[in-house]
């Protein structure tokens, strides 16, 4: 179980998240939306620690995350995997040694810093490549891959942290549609197989269709929190006081991803 | 008078214009002239005090004429081949060249030992020696500061130090050599370093990679063709000071040059400064090609 509680952060007069608390329970899969600047991303970095809180505390079957320090912090991060809009991989590193990334927390520092990583690992590496349909790219450089390849090579290097929750902030809004959803089937996959899945999504239609919760957040605040079905587009306009047209096109626009598919008028 | 054309239009916002025009182009002129005002005091100024006469010039610049006639061999083309018993002949001239090219072979090797063992410390501090990420502000002044330091110091001044500490020879001239250039090396890696993409950077460490972890598989890769081409032009440079460095007896062919302009042993002077000459010349033409081509890896990994 995952509980945020009372989570506050401020940059200088601005506050990015504002007393957000939330309950997660252990395989969810939860997909969090927002305006731009509404506190989606600071949310999720707080949770793996990339950013401090100001305010609250994270806490993971009792551990409270924020105290962690040193060690105790690199490996809750293992356990705790970051998903990115911009996949974040080496570019000039092949696939395969992107992938083993996600094991550099268990490995010893002097053989890690020689790139050395045992037959086993590099077995379950490319055993996440193949998943995704990837094992054949292992030894090309990341920079060759097309986006959506990135992306699931990133959600490979994050299994290889056998990581008990995947954090993915925006992790289609720089995909073309197709790419998207292999992406969010890859996402979608990996959640089945019992990983906590927390994503940050621009896009409404999204998600609806992949997420068992949706937690909408505004001005840091959260302003609603339930199943996709109770997420109407009558809640949308009481919530942002935008219809869900607009709401989707300005979001999109803040992430940089391709307008929204406008319903075609009858 | 030209300036007239505008006027002659008649009208006011071109007359406007024109006049603006003139009014900024006599404030940057003045501005100009009083800049090279300025500039030419200051000039003045330093050569007072740093004694350094025009006069004392004037009368100076013939004897470098005289120096360079002197130090010039007494070739004759008609034994320009002849062996070295022969005056005259070219190996008469470059008569201990064995000994000289030995010496030169030591003074490239100092360089290429030198350079190794400074930029492999420059690439330890440099990490932390970056502001992105630098595990904290003290740390990074620190380093920051005492990789200033290391540079500051002439190699020259390291050397008379290491050859009280560790005798005349090249040890002394090689460690001399290397700190200069770990202290030089290290701020060029650390700006490449700055320069780097953090995205990577930020991957490793939310997946529970630490510091160091970081620096070896987000930063390293990232910038490794970069430090690659300022360690061969550090080379370059380090061939030179490798050269001279035997001066004060910290090994290499600098100790040679500098006993046979003492003893005033003229044909000897022209002869090893034109081996230093090539010497430094072919590295440079190799590592330019090295430099280029870890470079273009760089250019085409973008």
């Amino acid at each position: 179980m995952l509980q945020i509680e009372g989570l506050t952060r401020r940059f200088g007069a601005k506050t990015a998240v504002d007393g957000v608390s939330l309950a997660i329970a252990p395989g969810q899969m939860v997909g969090v939306i927002g305006r731009s600047g509404a506190g989606k991303s600071t949310l999720l970095r707080m949770i793996n620690r990339l950013t401090d809180p100001s305010e609250g505390s994270v806490r993971f079957q009792g551990t409270d995350v924020t105290a962690l320090r040193g060690q105790a912090l690199r490996d809750w991060r293992m356990r705790c995997a970051m998903i990115f809009q911009q996949f974040n991989l080496v570019q000039r590193l092949d696939v395969l040694t992107n992938v083993l990334v996600g094991r550099l927390n268990r490995r010893p520092l002097l053989s890690s810093l020689l790139r050395m990583f045992t037959a086993e690992e590099r077995a379950m590496a490319l055993a996440a490549l193949d998943r995704f349909d990837l094992a054949e790219t292992a030894l090309q450089r990341a920079d060759t891959l097309s986006g959506g390849q990135q992306q699931r090579v990133a959600i490979a290097r994050a299994l290889l942290q056998e990581p008990r929750i995947i954090l993915a902030d925006e992790p289609i809004a720089s995909l073309d549609p197709r790419n998207a959803r292999t992406v969010m089937d890859a996402l979608r996959g990996v959640n089945r197989d019992g990983i906590t899945v927390l994503v940050n999504l621009h896009d409404l239609t999204t998600a609806r269709d992949y997420c068992d919760r949706i937690v909408a957040l505004n001005a840091g605040r959260v302003v609603f929190d339930g199943p996709p079905e109770t997420l109407t587009a009558q809640r949308i306009r009481e919530v942002y006081g935008v219809s869900e047209a607009e709401f989707a096109e300005e979001a999109a626009a803040a992430v940089g991803a391709p307008p929204p598919r406008q319903a075609v008028p009858a | 008078m030209s300036h007239g054309a505008a006027y002659a239009t008649g009208l006011p916002a071109v007359i406007r214009g024109e006049e603006a025009f003139l009014a900024a182009r006599r404030a940057k002129r003045a501005q100009a002239l009083l800049g090279l005002a300025i500039l030419l005091g200051c000039l003045v100024a330093a050569a007072w005090v740093s004694e350094a006469h025009p006069a004392t010039l004037w009368a100076g610049l013939p004897r470098i004429g005289e120096y360079f006639a002197r130090i010039l061999p007494e070739l004759r083309w008609g034994a320009l081949f002849a062996s070295a018993e022969t005056e005259g002949s070219l190996a008469f001239w470059l008569y201990r060249l064995p000994e000289w090219a030995w010496l030169i072979l030591e003074t490239a090797n100092m360089a290429a030992l030198a350079t190794l063992m400074g930029s492999a410390f420059a690439l330890v501090f440099a990490f932390p020696a970056a502001r992105n990420i630098a595990p904290s502000g003290i740390v990074y002044q620190a380093t920051r500061r005492f990789l200033e330091a290391l540079r500051t110091v002439p190699e020259i001044v390291y050397a008379l130090i290491f050859v009280w500490a560790f005798g005349i020879g090249p040890l002394a001239g090689i460690l001399a050599i290397a700190l200069h250039s770990a202290g030089a090396n290290g701020k060029l890696f650390a700006e490449a370093i700055e320069n780097a993409d953090l995205r990577p950077w930020e991957a490793v460490r939310a997946s529970g990679g630490s510091w160091a972890m970081g620096c070896r598989y987000a930063i390293l890769p990232q910038v490794l063709p970069n430090l690659i081409s300022y360690v061969l032009l550090r080379f370059e440079v380090n061939i030179r000071s490798a050269s001279v460095i035997g001066f004060v007896g910290a090994g290499g062919v600098g100790e040679e040059l500098y006993k046979v302009i003492s003893f005033n042993y003229y044909e000897e002077i022209s002869a090893i400064a034109l081996l230093i000459i090539l010497t430094v010349a072919c590295v440079d033409l190799l590592s330019e090609r090295l430099r280029h081509a870890a470079i273009g890896r760089l250019e085409a990994a973008r």
